[in-house]
């Protein structure tokens, strides 16, 4: 199979690409290196501006855009057999493995009959790829034997694609009769207006030593100074300080950033499969014996109400 | 209604998994096991909907070897009713579209209506098999759930996503997969555990029940990761801190 054929699903909010879809196309670029094409999907109810901006994106051949009011929301059961009337044709399905992805990926590819493969870090050839498992204290090689590959991409684990002045081929494909199970009732989204947390180059992350959601706007004034994102431990989400979209972790978001500092957060393996991967990690921590410790590289022992007005002080 | 809630022996979240020194997956043998986390969430919620008086009866399901039936009793002594276990040799290994197709029989055989899933099992770290069982019922799906409310003949899920979160309304029969903030499971008391050592537990062999494992992804080999050096230079203050991130050039 050298001459593999990519998909990747775009994940979009109508206006904009996330940053995640640009990373999934790094990972598809990895496996058409050996040959192949790479196009995307862009499926929703208003998809226009995103293919076109889809179409930018350096390595894509095609863009297939399908516009549907069916697709209002992207819930899974639409966006699924969306996707499966155009994925006979490829050999590879692409996902981000964001909550989009991973809500859409398992219902397309068992509907199509083959496997999925979740969360690659590593692609080996077209159909070998690295994964983790046991929260990240284990690396699986596997290799996947069906007709089709659909497999959901760690963002952090792959550099984002870049935007190129050619852009590629739209073509509009109409799609009748998509089914509708589940309605959306409500969104609530949190506003945010620093980095996003999955592809910031720095994140600073609180955990239950912040004591309270007042407390997190320590972390907020040195995340305005050094660009950063803030995230947090789940202890944090779960006492209510931060939403639960801040949660770095297994179950939440995995960074890798060039710089994750870890305030307050004692670092249990739950969180560490989070962030380990970041180049360089900071802990302040008033426990010496906190596990955060063992995979920092830097440390500050000592109360973070005290360290950090300090940090924020010695960064102006 | 009736409620069929999935659940899965993995190894206990507080062991330090190791890797088998021949590359051929972690160490398995007198290690702790326990039942799911985020499947202990789904029976709490099944047990707190028959509680309300939404749901009549709660079946709990297990796949796996014969020790899968400590962690149906598990599930029990929480408050499911009765339970199955697809027993399959220790050796065979199935992957989540085989134990949705698995599930698929028991979903046709049992006729629940509401079918509670962990959002994702702490071993394999998949986050696939509610969703492919979603799939081969055709029917809504609602993952990551972090509220489950009924409503007549639908139910209301509200989602954790990446942004923040999202309610859905859904006819039932659905799937719904638990996540971590759904509730916080009770522990099981001593007379719940005795009392869960006499409920039924059918068990049946896989072999009886017309199926082959498709066999689609062989794990070639599995490693450890790559070690952080584990040197933490203790600095005494921030300003000492700010400047070696400079000079590291990561500010």
């Amino acid at each position: 199979m050298s001459q593999s054929l990519v998909l990747v699903i775009v994940e979009h909010d109508n206006q904009t690409i996330k940053s995640s879809t640009y990373h999934s196309i790094t990972a598809a670029r990895d496996i058409i290196s050996a040959g192949g094409n790479l196009h995307l999907l862009v499926a929703g109810s208003h998809t226009a501006a995103v293919a076109e901006l889809a179409a930018t994106i350096e390595g894509v051949e095609k863009v297939i855009m399908i516009e549907s009011d069916a697709l209002e929301g992207q819930l899974a059961e639409p966006m699924s057999s969306a996707i499966i009337s155009v994925a006979q044709s490829y050999s590879h399905l692409l996902f981000p493995a964001t909550t989009f992805g991973k809500n859409i990926a398992p219902r397309v590819a068992a509907t199509l009959g083959v496997a999925q493969i979740s969360d690659i870090t590593q692609v080996i050839d077209e159909q070998t790829f690295i994964r983790p498992i046991y929260a990240g204290n284990a690396l699986a090689t596997v290799q996947n034997n069906g007709n089709k590959v659909v497999v959901t991409v760690r963002s952090s684990a792959f550099s984002g694609a870049t935007e190129t002045q050619s852009p590629a081929p739209i073509e509009e494909m109409v799609v009748k009769n998509i089914p509708q199970h589940s309605q959306l009732k409500s969104q609530s989204l949190t506003q945010v207006s620093r980095a996003e947390l999955s592809s910031a180059r720095v994140v600073i992350a609180g955990g239950r030593g912040l004591s309270s959601g007042e407390n997190f706007t320590l972390l907020e004034n040195i995340a305005d100074k050094l660009g950063a994102a803030v995230g947090a431990s789940r202890a944090a989400v779960d006492a209510g300080y931060v939403p639960n979209d801040y949660q770095v972790g297994q179950t939440g978001k995995i960074v890798a950033p060039d710089l994750y500092i870890a305030v307050g957060i004692s670092g249990a393996i739950q969180h560490v499969a989070g962030m380990k991967e970041s180049k360089v990690i900071v802990a302040i921590n008033s426990d010496p014996e906190a596990p955060i410790f063992q995979v920092a590289d830097y440390g500050i022992v000592g109360d973070l109400f005290e360290i950090l007005p300090e940090f924020d002080k010695a960064l102006a | 209604m009736k409620i069929l809630v999935a659940v899965k022996r993995v190894i206990d979240h507080n062991v330090k998994v190791r890797v088998r020194a021949d590359g051929s997956g972690v160490e398995l043998t007198n290690v702790k096991m326990a039942i799911n986390p985020f499947d202990e969430i789904a029976i709490e919620e099944a047990v707190r909907l028959k509680e309300s008086g939404k749901a009549s009866e709660i079946i709990a399901v297990s796949i796996g070897d014969i020790g899968s039936q400590e962690t149906l009793r598990s599930a029990m002594a929480i408050g499911a009713d009765r339970a199955v276990l697809i027993q399959r040799p220790a050796d065979m290994i199935l992957e989540p579209l085989d134990i949705a197709r698995l599930l698929q029989k028991v979903v046709i055989n049992e006729q629940p209506d509401l079918i509670l899933l962990g959002k994702q099992a702490i071993d394999d770290d998949c986050n696939q098999t509610g969703q492919m069982l979603a799939a081969l019922l055709n029917c809504a799906q609602a993952t990551f759930a972090s509220q489950i409310v009924m409503d007549g003949d639908a139910i209301q899920v509200t989602r954790e996503i990446d942004g923040g979160l999202e309610t859905l309304s859904m006819p039932l029969p659905a799937i719904v997969t638990t996540d971590l903030r759904l509730n916080e499971p009770r522990y099981a008391t001593l007379p719940n555990i005795m009392k869960a050592k006499k409920k039924s537990l059918d068990i049946i062999n896989i072999d009886e029940m017309d199926f082959s494992p498709l066999g689609q992804v062989k794990t070639i080999n599995v490693s450890e990761p790559k070690k952080r050096t584990g040197q933490c230079t203790i600095l005494s203050n921030a300003a000492a801190l700010v400047s070696e991130l400079q000079a590291k050039e990561v500010i």
